[in-house]
């Protein structure tokens, strides 16, 4: 762990002194079905018109982590180059039968639960490999879940900065007000990005994030 | 009427008992009582980065046993409903006494359906 911060902390000095970075390597991070993708796509999609990855309403549809290298973002006449990091939604539990129930044939579904675990463990171990990370959240969802907290706690112990996103406050059953609680020390924006809504307060914020990075 | 619950075993843990071992160690100690299809109720709370090597040895372990789908796991604490100023007061406090004020459960998710947690309550419900 202590080595793991003194790396970053060297990266980022020998960066800040030595050279300008290219590319801020921004993660994209949180439990299954809450949008990563669908935001990686929506980002990608106004500033390259290409897509990242694939989006489905079963879980666990990335089960790999995919990047967009070089995706310029501006804002307010400032531009800022981004590599895009898409990883697989962090859970502590994968049942296959839950596939099952998805109208997945028996197979499939065990092919998908095991490539899942495989997933988890990929997005984790690419942890350190981040500038900055964008916490993605499902706004209709309960945001004291302890992966929730944990994702965000290893960011914080490997002084990352963490931006969290309120995904889907277009539902009726979203609740902003409750993941500000549950994350008080950390700039919450609450989006649609399947919609669209709201994304010049979430650019606004991503470059507070580089800044930070 | 309720459900009954057949063989819910709770296996209640100080922290000392995991306190000198290291990272590794404590992991592999809880997920083999976890495999035993125990519900753990450790005093205290493993670090972040063990949260998170926990998440990744569940996962191998899902990939590998048959029958084991994962677990269930929450964190309890006191100061989850406090303030900023209150947490920091708090914060300090156990830095110096060296207290272990929170509680997690981790359970076999073939056992634990669900764990619901607000800065308030947590709720364990079975299968």
């Amino acid at each position: 762990m202590a080595i793991r911060i003194l790396r970053n902390f060297t990266r980022r000095l020998f960066g800040l002194f030595f050279k300008k970075r290219k590319q801020i390597r921004l993660g994209f991070y949180g439990p299954p079905n809450a949008g990563k993708t669908t935001l990686a796509n929506r980002i990608c999609k106004d500033w390259t018109g290409e897509e990242i990855g694939k989006v489905s309403n079963i879980p666990h549809e990335t089960r790999h982590v995919q990047f967009k290298e070089e995706v310029e973002i501006k804002y307010k006449e400032k531009s800022l180059k981004f590599k895009l990091v898409d990883t697989p939604g962090i859970a502590t539990k994968i049942d296959y039968e839950d596939f099952v129930k998805m109208h997945m044939n028996k197979k499939q579904a065990q092919k998908r639960a095991k490539e899942a675990t495989k997933g988890v463990i990929e997005a984790i171990q690419w942890l350190d490999d981040m500038d900055a990370v964008i916490v993605v959240l499902d706004a209709t969802q309960n945001p004291y879940s302890q992966v929730n907290i944990t994702i965000v706690g290893n960011l914080v112990a490997r002084k990352i900065p963490v931006l969290v996103v309120a995904n889907k406050s277009d539902l009726k059953k979203a609740e902003i007000k409750k993941i500000e609680a549950a994350f008080p020390e950390y700039d919450v924006v609450a989006i649609s990005a399947k919609k669209g809504k709201n994304m010049d307060e979430f650019y606004e914020s991503v470059f507070r994030l580089a800044k930070q990075a | 009427m309720a459900k009954k619950i057949k063989g819910l075993t709770l296996h209640f843990m100080p922290y000392s008992e995991i306190a000198r071992l290291e990272s590794v160690e404590r992991i592999k100690k809880l997920l083999k009582i976890i495999l035993s299809n125990k519900v753990v109720v450790l005093q205290g709370r493993l670090s972040s980065e063990e949260e998170t090597r926990l998440i990744e040895d569940t996962m191998i372990m899902v990939g590998n046993i048959k029958g084991f789908k994962g677990v269930e796991l929450a964190v309890i604490e006191q100061g989850d409903d406090l303030t900023a100023i209150q947490k920091l007061r708090f914060g300090i406090a156990k830095a110096i006494t060296g207290q272990q004020n929170a509680l997690t459960i981790i359970g076999p998710a073939t056992i634990v359906k669900e764990m619901k947690r607000n800065p308030k309550k947590l709720e364990v419900m079975m299968r």
